[in-house]
């Protein structure tokens, strides 16, 4: 067992210039065979290891990543954390995750620097005001916080935006959870990877799975660039390379990948202590501890795994910014990047079996699953360990688009795509 | 941003278009026969293909005309456009894992 991270630890090593700090987790050489082989080291991959681990005692499993941990979008998201979903399937499994967020940095040891301090979604006109209202009946009634704000109470609870008339986005109201917040995107995917490497996980990374050995219908090992390693089962949590994946696999999604733009700008002094949404005009913010402004914009339209978009994406979703906020007018960004957004046609997830025995899908959270990352590992674990899913993903499978159970969350989920 | 080739303007900037998805995807010739998989697999299956994807454009601020396009994914290079209806030209397949 690791040592613990503490005050203690750090006063010890502080005394040793920090030289001293034991690895986070090991990085084995894989062995021939696992019980269970997760594709993908982002957030939800390595979650699922964990509470495969912990919940379900499954500890002969592998975690492998084709780059390095959190390198997709875990590393590349704008760390919004909520769960004011409109459908009770939604509200119920994203409240989960939310729960979860709640004792993760004690749980993990580890801090994930969950901060609560509030997500408000704008309205900017009376179909987004009505839109809203019913979004936050919904979100009470599944006992999930959420308020409605007046301009006044909006102006109240963060001041800097810009409430005079004339504006070219006026604000009619918004909606608010004040248990929402920001998180620190990679210390998700290392607390989970060092709390399952404790648990007897093998993570391994720079190991690009490259192929499928499927026979009778039941998968049986994957094939990586470092060899053949055998599965009894095999778990995708590759996000935007969920169709590349499946098709090697022999089935298809109903997911198209999206570039997903953000940027950040030059650090300032604290002058945003929440977040703002705006569904409407596609522009999102919150400030970093560094006091880096962080803006995510809408999707490129086309399909793109190129992890980068174009340009009149990012402007027009500064112009919005600067609409709202003109005090960031005169702000400079520093960088933007862009992520692979596994989209589905709901705006919803996939936590499911697939028609290949013995593999499973985790995949579609598109543009929101930051969010969901400790929900979606434990309900995926108990998928795998049970092969059977659990009541809350339940309805978020593969066949829904076959039944013609749709979750339609295109107004919760915030960007458009 | 895509610099994309209008078969009947040449080039522009993607600004100036709008997006159709995938292309060659057929409406089923005798809908009422179908099944709920094949209704499944034309509604909401797609390639969505990592490497060289057959792709449909409108040129909304010029021509408003449609064409496809064959576009690889990952580098964004537009590899060939040809007129609706024409049977998609012959190029080396891409495709990254
Ligand atoms: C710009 C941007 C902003 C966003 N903002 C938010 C937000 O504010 N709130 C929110 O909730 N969500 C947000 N999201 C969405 C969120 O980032 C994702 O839904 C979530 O991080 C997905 O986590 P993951 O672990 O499934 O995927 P990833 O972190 O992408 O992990 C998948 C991993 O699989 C690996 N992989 C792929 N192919 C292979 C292979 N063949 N072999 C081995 N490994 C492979 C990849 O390298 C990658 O590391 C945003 C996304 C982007 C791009
Ligand atoms: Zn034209």
């Amino acid at each position: 067992m690791k040592s613990r991270y503490s005050i203690f630890s750090l006063l010890r090593n502080a005394l040793s210039y920090h030289e001293g700090w034991p690895e986070a987790w090991r990085s084995p050489e894989p062995k021939p065979s696992y019980d269970v082989v997760i594709v993908g080291g982002g957030g939800h991959g390595l979650a699922t290891a964990y509470y495969l681990a912990k919940e379900h005692g499954i500890t002969n499993v592998a975690v492998i990543e084709r780059g390095w941990l959190g390198g997709g979008n875990t590393g590349r998201n704008t760390t919004i954390v909520r769960s004011n979903y409109l459908w009770d399937e939604s509200a119920h499994l994203y409240e989960h995750s939310l729960k979860l967020w709640e004792g993760l940095t004690r749980e993990l040891n580890y801090n994930v620097m969950f901060s609560q301090r509030g997500v408000m979604n704008l309205a900017h006109s009376q179909h987004d005001l009505r839109e809203l209202g019913r979004r936050i009946a919904a979100n009470r009634l599944n006992g999930v916080d959420s308020e409605f704000l007046t301009p006044r109470q909006v102006k109240q609870f963060c001041p800097i935006i810009d409430l005079r008339e004339g504006g070219r986005y006026p604000v009619l109201g918004a909606s608010l959870q004040r248990r929402g917040g920001t998180a620190r995107h990679d210390a998700i995917a290392w607390g989970y990877a060092r709390a399952a490497d404790a648990l007897g996980v093998d993570i391994i990374q720079e190991c690009p799975v490259e192929g499928f050995r499927i026979e009778k219908g039941r998968v049986r090992a994957v094939e990586t660039a470092k060899g053949t390693i055998e599965a009894g089962k095999v778990a995708l949590a590759v996000a935007g390379h969920s169709s590349v994946l499946a098709e090697l696999a022999g089935f298809r999604l109903p997911i198209v990948c999206h570039p997903l733009q953000a940027l950040v700008s030059e650090p300032v002094k604290p002058v945003i202590d929440c977040v703002v949404m705006s569904n409407a005009v596609h522009a999102y913010i919150s400030q970093s501890d560094k006091g880096d402004l962080v803006i995510g914009a809408g999707v490129d339209r086309y399909i793109g795994y190129s992890q980068g978009g174009g340009l009149p994406v990012t402007e027009e979703t500064l112009a919005a910014i600067c609409e709202l906020f003109p005090l960031f007018r005169r702000m400079r960004m520093m960088r933007c990047w862009g992520g692979t957004v596994d989209t589905c046609p709901d705006a919803s997830p996939i936590v499911s079996k697939t028609p290949v025995e013995g593999m499973y899908i985790n995949g579609g959270w598109g543009t929101g699953g930051f969010k969901s990352t400790p929900g979606s590992g434990w309900v995926y674990a108990h998928t795998i360990a049970h092969d059977e899913p659990h009541p809350l993903n339940a309805a978020f499978k593969l066949d829904r688009f076959t039944t013609g159970y749709l979750i339609d969350e295109h107004g919760a989920a915030a960007v458009a795509h | 941003m895509l610099l994309i080739p209008c078969p009947y303007c040449g080039p522009r900037e993607e600004t100036e278009f709008s997006y159709g998805g995938e292309a060659h995807i057929e409406r089923p010739k005798q809908p009422e026969a179908l099944s709920d998989e094949a209704w499944a697999d034309y509604l909401f299956m797609t390639s969505n293909t990592k490497g060289v994807f057959l792709e449909r454009w409108v040129h909304s601020h010029g021509c408003r005309r449609w064409f496809n396009a064959a576009r690889d994914t990952l580098t964004n290079e537009v590899l060939a456009v040809y007129e609706m209806g024409d049977t998609p030209p012959k190029l080396e397949k891409r495709t990254y894992v």
